[in-house]
């Protein structure tokens, strides 16, 4: 699987990589950017899929990254650089006599040299119950997947391990709407990394998200025959649940090592420079075991890269010397950071700061003048700065008095994020996890001319893995740049809030809040009910998020989309009732002419869109309009609404000596499907029976342009102050396919489009290569896309006329209130 | 404020929407009476200074509510227009009385009682 042809050359000696992860492939890419033309580099990986980071494993699971966010390295890098990938076939076996791997396909690959990055496995404690079919770990994205398919029925679950790693398990889970209880043996969480206050405040923040945490908790049995269950405790408590997920720790995986004779102690044995007992095999990352360390975090591993990569590439350097490490939790809207030992002891000095108010705590431990350790929790701002202080082990003993503070009282300099940075030295540690210092970034922002977060990223690699530093690496930049700086800032979306339209779109999913007062709540909006910005797009966005859910909010919908007709200049409204694909009749005629005469209706017109404009109907009078052009048949034709407008045709082969296809059955049946589904923007299409293009496809959000063997498709097209064509998304045979890629274009625009912002500024937003690679070239996932729109159709094709004509919806809209006498 | 006001019903709280507004007509213009979240009434005349839009049709927010012509807001308080734009829409007297509003009209908005 995933086979990428390399071109082997022959002269170069053989390096063979197992473990397709994060330390295996840093190593890789640290070699090829010391000698990239030394080896002819095979990689076999696990896991049926391209290198990601393992570490946003938390954010894929709540829903605020997809497995396309955390790739690191996509298929094309493996071909660019001529690496042989086979993943989804791991090496079964080492021949270090012979000097070759084995696979699990049977694969036999010599080697000149073997690098080891076999990571480590989830310790399973072995209770009975635990091999049951709804037992998990947490470790990979088949483990994602498992947890995304179980909470799909939402139900309870169980995680087992109040660490780290099970702690971001239960704030996915419960953000995915399970009712989650952590069972942690220790008296409180994170105790490894956390102390008694901070592991408190903790515990009382996930309590408050609705977590149930038990602590002093020892699992006795997990329970169910064919599937699981529950859980026993010791104690006799029994907790029912459908998921259970193990999270008690890692152990390194030294397996295949050991079975090979290389040396094995709890993980791999290497020297500095990461070779193992046989000078051929070096290894790295999780599995190995150095000056008596097994490091389970992403930045030792970065270094090992380093100093491996160094050994391979023939380059002479000190080597890697351990890592002091910190912690923090990834888990929106909780800071917890942690670094070194906080064990007191007597000749230990403690400071602790406390602000109940806003829920912080700081506890710093020094030791001859020096820190030894730091837990934060609510404000980690300064746990960079602390970390660095412990790394250095500079004497801060002048500091003391203000060292819970921060950076920004230290010595009285440094009130502002920007100075703060420009005062740190050199060698300073910005990204923790890919030990980046202050001195490389500078140096790439100015050799490089780098004038961005995204630039630094991709020529640095700071903030490229967990992106905590993002906020420092831009402080960097514009203290780099000076005035030079534009931030790539957040826009918020009205002074109601500081967060941006994608911000409020993602954590509306991710923490599952399904109506508006629960979004303005969690998501601290400034004014009591927003205002008519934010309300609007907020509507749409839950509307979108959550269909068949989500009750529709009409006060927080312009007055057009309220009352279902345009609101004109004098206060009249226009009606434009739906002609499908442009259609009508004369039963249709008759009843729009009589409806114009029996309400005094001053103006009828045609529109640009096919269809009749009645214009200047009295508000009061619209209820009974819309009930005489229902009762001819006629429904809403949306021509109020951020949704499906209008679907131009031409005659097309139906009439046309020139048409290739049936063009006006095409619209009609588009606009079958598509009608009532509400959009970010205004939406509008288009089919054209041959390519003379008389129905102007090419400026509409989707157009459709009948060929003689099929169908081209358009998209991103308007007409408007910004005049814009399309760009052809691609060309398609079936009729049933233009229906699909229709559908899923829409769907695809719905969900990630910004309130008001139609298909051309998206396009030009995203690219046209971002659209077709999620429903063009991915086929599995245009049909995903297909799907969630058919669904949300279900609820949305109700026709609001109808509704209000006959249903009495909104009655006192349209009546005037009354003085009573 | 020299005319004497005459209090008139128009009908319990719950006949007007949350964060909405309806209309009462008078001999002499249109009311837009609003009920905002907090369960406050107010009133304002219906027709936005700016170009005679229809205050009753807007988003109502907080204390305030934005014309749906040209998206111009005004405070429910004091009629005045927010942000840079200049202007004051007419603000009415209104009482909430167990539950049942009162709106204050001047003796010309009186002058010939049209309930529609």
């Amino acid at each position: 699987m995933n086979f990428v042809p390399a071109h082997e050359t022959a002269s170069r000696p053989r390096l063979v990589v197992i473990g397709n992860g994060m330390a295996g492939i840093r190593t890789v890419e640290e070699l090829l950017s010391r000698a990239p033309d030394k080896y002819n580099i095979t990689v076999f990986g696990a896991e049926p899929r391209v290198n990601y980071n393992r570490i946003m494993l938390s954010p894929l699971l709540s829903g605020e990254k997809t497995f396309d966010d955390i790739v690191i390295n996509p298929l094309d890098w493996y071909q660019h650089n001529n690496i042989l990938l086979l993943s989804g076939d791991p090496v079964i076996h080492i021949d270090r006599a012979e000097k070759f791997v084995i696979s699990r396909s049977g694969t036999k690959t010599p080697y000149d040299h073997l690098l080891l990055a076999t990571g480590s496995d989830p310790i399973i404690i072995p209770v009975p119950g635990h091999k049951l079919p709804g037992v998990v770990t947490f470790r990979d994205v088949d483990d994602v997947d498992t947890m995304l398919a179980a909470a799909e029925n939402g139900g309870e679950a169980v995680v087992i391990g109040g660490g780290l790693l099970g702690l971001e398990a239960a704030v996915g889970l419960q953000a995915r709407g399970m009712a989650v209880t952590v069972i942690h043996l220790a008296s409180h969480v994170m105790e490894r990394q956390l102390d008694g206050s901070a592991g408190h405040l903790l515990q009382e923040e996930l309590r408050r998200r609705g977590i149930t945490v038990m602590t002093g908790a020892d699992t006795a049995e997990i329970c169910g025959t064919d599937r699981v269950t529950g859980v026993s405790l010791k104690d006799g408590h029994h907790i029912p649940a459908s998921l259970v997920v193990m999270a008690v720790g890692i152990r390194p995986n030294g397996r295949l090592a050991n079975e090979s004779g290389v040396a094995v102690e709890r993980g791999i044995v290497v020297n500095d420079v990461m070779a193992t007992s046989d000078p051929s095999i070096h290894a790295v990352g999780e599995c190995v075991q150095h000056r008596g360390l097994c490091y389970g975090l992403v930045a030792p591993l970065f270094e090992m890269a380093k100093s491996c990569a160094d050994d391979l590439a023939g380059i002479n350097s000190t080597g890697y010397g351990g890592s002091v490490t910190s912690t923090k939790l990834k888990v929106t809207g909780v800071d917890v950071f942690s670094a070194g030992d906080f064990s007191s002891g007597p000749d230990c000095d403690d400071i602790v700061f406390r602000d109940a108010g806003r829920g912080v705590y700081k506890r710093i431990i020094l030791f001859e003048g020096r820190i030894r350790g730091a837990v934060l929790y609510g404000d980690t701002s300064d746990g960079a700065w602390y970390f660095q202080l412990m790394k250095d082990e500079t004497d801060v003993t002048d500091l003391r008095n203000s060292l819970a503070f921060g950076q920004a009282f230290a010595g009285g300099s440094a009130t502002n994020p920007i100075d703060a940075v420009a005062a740190l030295p050199d060698n300073a540690e910005i990204c923790g996890c890919n030990g980046i210092c202050k001195g490389s970034i500078v140096s790439a922002i100015t050799e490089k001319n780098l004038t961005s977060l995204d630039d630094v990223k991709a020529h640095t690699k700071a903030s490229a893995s967990c992106g905590s530093c993002a906020g420092l690496v831009e402080s960097l930049l514009a203290a780099t740049l000076g005035g030079g700086y534009q931030a790539a800032s957040v826009k918020p979306i009205c002074p109601c809030t500081d967060h941006d339209h994608d911000n409020v779109r993602r954590l509306i999913r991710a923490r599952a809040l399904k109506t508006m007062p629960a979004v303005m709540q969690e998501l601290e909006w400034k004014t009591p009910d927003g205002c008519h910005i934010c309300r609007p797009a907020l509507n749409y966005y839950l509307l979108a998020a959550w269909p068949g859910d989500y009750v529709d909010h009409g006060a927080s919908r312009f007055i057009n989309e309220r009352v279902h007709a345009n609101i004109q200049k004098d206060g009249t409204y226009s009606v434009v009732p739906r002609m499908w694909g442009g259609l009508t009749n004369p039963r249709e005629l008759r009843a729009i002419a009589d409806v114009a005469d029996k309400f005094n209706i001053p103006t009828v017109k045609v529109t640009g869109g096919q269809r009749i404009d009645l214009l200047g109907v009295k508000k009061q009078d619209l209820p009974a309009v819309w009930a005489d052009l229902n009762s001819a048949g006629m429904v809403s034709g949306h021509a109020y609404g951020k949704s499906l407008r209008t679907v131009k045709t031409c005659v097309g082969q139906e009439w046309c000596r020139f048409g290739t296809q049936m063009s006006l059955g095409m619209g009609v049946a588009l606009e079958k499907m598509t009608w009532g589904s509400w959009m970010p923007h205004k939406f509008k299409m288009a089919v054209s029976g041959c390519p003379r293009n008389c129905a102007e496809a090419t400026i509409k959000d989707f157009g459709v342009i009948a060929t003689d063997g099929g169908w081209d498709l358009h998209v991103g097209g308007n007409g408007g102050i910004h005049l814009r064509a399309t760009e052809l998304l691609c060309k398609v045979t079936t009729e049933a396919e233009v229906r699909e890629y229709c559908g899923a274009f829409i769907q695809l625009y719905r969900e990630t489009a910004r309130y008001l912002e139609r298909t051309a500024p998206w396009i030009e937003r995203v690219g046209l290569k971002y659209v077709q690679d999620r429903m063009v070239e991915d086929a599995q996932n245009r049909a995903t896309l297909f799907a969630r729109f058919i669904e949300s159709q279900k609820t949305a094709q109700i026709d609001p006329w109808a509704e209000r004509a006959t249903g009495g919806v909104d009655a006192h809209e349209f009546k005037h209130l009354t003085a009573a006498e | 404020m020299a005319d004497i006001l005459n209090w008139v019903d128009i009908g319990p709280l719950d006949g007007i929407p949350v964060q909405g507004a309806r209309t009462l007509q008078t001999a002499s213009d249109r009311i837009a009476v609003f009920r905002t979240l907090d369960n406050q009434v107010f009133a304002l005349l219906d027709r936005c200074p700016h170009k005679q839009g229809p205050l009753s049709q807007g988003i109502v927010h907080g204390h305030f509510v934005t014309c749906p012509l040209h998206n111009m807001v005004f405070s429910l308080e004091t009629g005045l227009a927010q942000g840079a734009d200049d202007g004051c829409a007419a603000k009415m007297e209104t009482r909430l009385e167990n539950g049942m509003v009162r709106v204050g009209l001047t003796p010309s908005q009186m002058a010939k009682p049209d309930a529609q």
